[in-house]
């Protein structure tokens, strides 16, 4: 009987808007986020806690730009690219930009079809997606071992401050491992997407939870997420 | 009695959200030792938390027999000492303390608190107690590696964490123990991400924010703050094991190491100190909140009394959580930063005092003319308020700049935060273990051994750490191996000394009548019943006791009340669970009016 009124109570409250609403789903019962998946939810905070991560390491590495005794090398020197008789600086950083921001585009299109349940397009705009991904990670390390013919190494460089060497290594190491393995994931969601996993709701092989199109969309925050930090590591390490 | 419709108490209903089906286990395999059920993951996370805790209880041991009796036990030279010291530390702070509140409470009361069958994602919350065991089981594994674990103090301060000269500075140790943290921070995580989404997304029918016992809203707040100060840990542990392995400078500076100068320079320390920090204060909330969220339930329930100032306890709560995260430097007075730091900081730190304060309040207006029953549990909950006052108080000291300067680095230093973050943690784990035990065994500890284990642990406690002020204030130093040929230390400070190891070896051993009684109660102990406390809360009121797998058999709990109904006018007994309808509240509903 009481469960009865607790079911029609839902259209007695009106719908606010604003502040109103967010404070209305607040104090609401069972979810605080309303129509929030648990899996979009956990991405959410899980994207918030590894904000921090990226935070702490772009912080580490201005303090230890700050405390070092010798000079910074100049970045724009140190990534520039001698084509054709022509040195451009930070040439291959800008096109690794330009890829890993196109693939944020191309997700967006992916989860856009995978909530039309169009299984064929969501898939095609996904292994893009990984391409342009593993595209980058490509690029990445023919970077690394440019640097690395020419003499950079964690502890020193020919340049200046060994600090720019460690840095590098470990800021885009950490980001380019984030990548890999969402073009690891991506794959496996492809897979899933292109198999029609989620159109029969499978069941997961780990988790045995029944498939759902949603998967894409969590897929796509963690991407999008990487995309925004590489554009933070672009600013604070290639620009400054 | 009127049956109150839930609409009326002012509950706006979600949307429906379809029942997700849960795991169910096929083999002996998948229901006890790869579990997914958060009750058994928290019995697993709760025992192996707990015996790391008795190795690091075994380590406390050493070190006082050292400071007690200078010279009597050869094997524990310099080396060892500071070993003990680092390892007691960290093993307590992080894999007993964190693990035991988060993974061994948390996985336990969080959905039956809320009503909800198990954590959100159970696959990824087994995954979390897996790689907490593998965590553990490297740090443990650094005893017996070449030079032993590092001896590097738990705050693992570089240069010296990684230089020759500390214990396993240029050994194994300190790769074993960065490495530990690291994968510890994986796991939790894991199980971090689960609680916390758990709590805002998976609640009950008629369960709001506003009507969660303080148990779940401390461990979620502790969760959430984990979540967020963690990072700082792993990247410095990252940065730190590049330092130790490739050889990079980000914490070293420019030094000479036995007369040689070394390969490095330019690195920052004090980087690390702040990222330490950054987690380590933090961390500290991390390990009160749960026991600040636990203890007032068990004082309302032993009190009968409904919790005084509820929604001032939540603001109170979410505001140390907040305020924890701008308050790190005060640890790092005497290191050296620019002195106008000193001086926000310890504003920061004095104003967490204030929602501390009203904390502490309302657990004593709590108590004011309640029916008090002194059980075992509520011993606890006293015990915990007088000395976490106690601790308070000494924070005040150290909190602000100038007081802290001549007592850095001594032993008052070492009593404060034994008073504060040692004991009176631990006496609320024991209260809540003592507590909760009935719903997770179906039986009750014994009484009897539950009172002594409380005496000798809670005067045991007091005779430890008082006189550690006075020791601090005459100028003892902490972390010394040997102070019985300093000039400056009067005869008396060494018989304290004596006397401190001795008390410490009782207390000690009071513990084994603990772990005596948990196995005992376990067979012989009195038949508990579904609600032996005779408490509102969700988790007593399961169709079953020990819950079974899914906790609330066919149809999920309705909740039509807050956590803390005891002894309202009118009621035909002294306590109304939450689900159950009727009979309206004498006070009103946070929240609503």
């Amino acid at each position: 009987m009481a469960e009865q009124a607790a079911t029609d109570t839902s259209h007695a409250y009106p719908e606010a808007s604003g502040l109103r609403s967010i404070a209305a789903d607040f104090s609401s019962d069972r979810q605080a986020f309303r129509n929030v998946s648990w899996g979009k939810a956990m991405m959410w905070i899980f994207l918030l806690s590894d904000t921090f991560v990226f935070s702490c390491f772009l912080i580490s590495y201005m303090t230890a730009r700050m405390s070092t005794t010798v000079p910074w090398p100049n970045a724009s020197e140190v990534f520039a690219l001698t084509i054709g008789g022509v040195t451009l600086p930070l040439i291959l950083i800008a096109i690794m930009t330009f890829v890993l921001i196109s693939s944020s585009g191309t997700m967006a299109m992916a989860v856009n079809y995978a909530y039309r349940r169009d299984r064929r397009k969501t898939a095609i705009l996904m292994l893009v997606t990984a391409l342009l991904g593993a595209a980058f990670v490509g690029m990445q390390a023919f970077e690394w071992s440019k640097l690395i013919h020419e003499g950079v190494r964690p502890w020193s460089n020919a340049w200046g401050a060994a600090q720019f060497g460690s840095s590098f290594f470990m800021i885009t190491g950490f980001h380019g491992t984030h990548v890999s393995f969402g073009v690891l994931f991506l794959l496996i969601v492809t897979r899933k997407v292109w198999r029609g996993d989620y159109d029969q709701e499978r069941r997961g092989f780990f988790t045995s939870r029944r498939g759902n199109y949603e998967s894409v969309e969590i897929m796509g925050l963690y991407w999008h997420f990487v995309d925004l930090v590489w554009v933070f590591i672009f600013a604070f390490f290639y620009l400054w | 009695m009127v049956d109150v419709p839930l609409g009326s108490t002012g509950v706006v209903a979600a949307p429906d959200v379809e029942d997700v089906e849960l795991y169910h286990p096929h083999s002996w395999v998948t229901k006890y030792v790869f579990s997914q059920d958060a009750k058994i993951i928290a019995i697993q996370y709760s025992f192996v938390a707990l015996s790391v805790g008795l190795i690091a209880l075994v380590l406390s041991w050493l070190m006082r027999l050292q400071l007690g009796f200078p010279g009597v036990f050869s094997f524990i030279d310099a080396n060892a000492y500071y070993q003990f010291i680092t390892m007691h530390g960290m093993m307590m702070v992080v894999y007993v303390l964190t693990a035991l509140f988060l993974g061994g409470f948390g996985n336990y009361l969080i959905p039956l608190m809320i009503g909800a069958r198990d954590m959100v994602f159970p696959y990824v919350n087994m995954l979390s107690f897996w790689i907490y065991l593998l965590a553990v089981l490297i740090l443990v594994a650094s005893f017996f590696v070449p030079g032993g674990p590092t001896g590097a103090g738990w705050t693992l301060y570089p240069p010296q964490a990684i230089t020759t000269g500390t214990p396993g500075g240029q050994e194994w140790g300190i790769i074993l123990m960065l490495v530990s943290l690291m994968v510890f921070i994986i796991g939790f995580t894991m199980g971090g991400l689960n609680y916390v989404v758990t709590v805002l997304q998976a609640r009950a029918r008629g369960m709001t924010l506003m009507r969660m016992p303080l148990t779940v809203w401390g461990i979620f707040t502790a969760s959430f703050m984990a979540l967020l100060a963690f990072p700082a840990l792993f990247v410095g542990a990252v940065m730190m094991l590049f330092d130790r392995t490739l050889g990079t400078s980000f914490f070293m500076p420019a030094m000479v190491e036995m007369g040689q100068p070394l390969d490095r320079n330019g690195g920052s320390p004090l980087l690390f100190q702040h990222l330490f920090w950054f987690f380590g204060h933090p961390e500290v909330y991390i390990v009160a909140l749960p026991a600040f969220g636990i203890v007032s339930d068990l004082i309302s329930t032993h009190a009968r009394r409904n919790i005084f100032g509820y929604r001032m306890m939540v603001w109170a709560l979410l505001a140390i959580g907040a305020l924890s995260f701008i308050v790190w430097a005060h640890h790092m007075y005497v290191s050296g930063m620019n002195p106008y730091f000193g001086f926000f900081f310890a504003t920061t730190t004095l104003i967490i005092a204030v929602p501390t304060a009203i904390k502490v309040y309302n657990w004593i207006l709590t108590l004011w003319r309640g029916d008090i029953h002194l059980t075992v549990p509520m011993l606890f909950a006293l015990a915990f308020i007088v000395t976490f006052v106690n601790g308070g108080l000494t924070g005040l000291f150290l909190g602000n700049v100038v007081v802290d300067v001549p007592l850095s680095d001594t032993m008052f230093v070492v009593a404060h935060f034994h008073m504060v973050m040692g004991v009176a943690p631990i006496l609320v784990i024991f209260g809540a273990i003592y507590h909760w035990y009935p719903k997770v065994t179906g039986r009750m500890l014994n009484d009897g051994l539950g009172k002594l284990h409380f005496w000798v642990t809670f005067l045991g406690a007091y005779a430890i750490f008082f006189p550690m002020h006075y020791l601090g204030l005459i100028g003892i130093p902490r972390r010394y191996h040997d102070i019985a040929d300093m000039a400056f230390v009067p005869p008396s400070a060494h018989t304290l000394n004596a006397f401190i190891t001795i008390v410490a070896l009782i207390v000690g051993a009071a513990q084994l009548v603990f772990v005596f009684n948990l196995f005992w109660s376990l067979r012989y102990g009195r038949v508990a019943g579904g609600n032996p406390w005779r408490a509102t809360t969700l988790e007593w009121q399961t169709p079953e006791t020990p819950p079974p797998h899914g906790n609330w058999g066919k149809d999920l709990p309705v909740v039509y009340r807050w956590a803390y109904d005891y002894s309202v006018p009118g009621a035909d007994q002294d306590f109304l669970p939450q689900n159950q309808p009727g009979l309206t509240r004498a006070i009103p509903e946070p929240g609503h009016g």
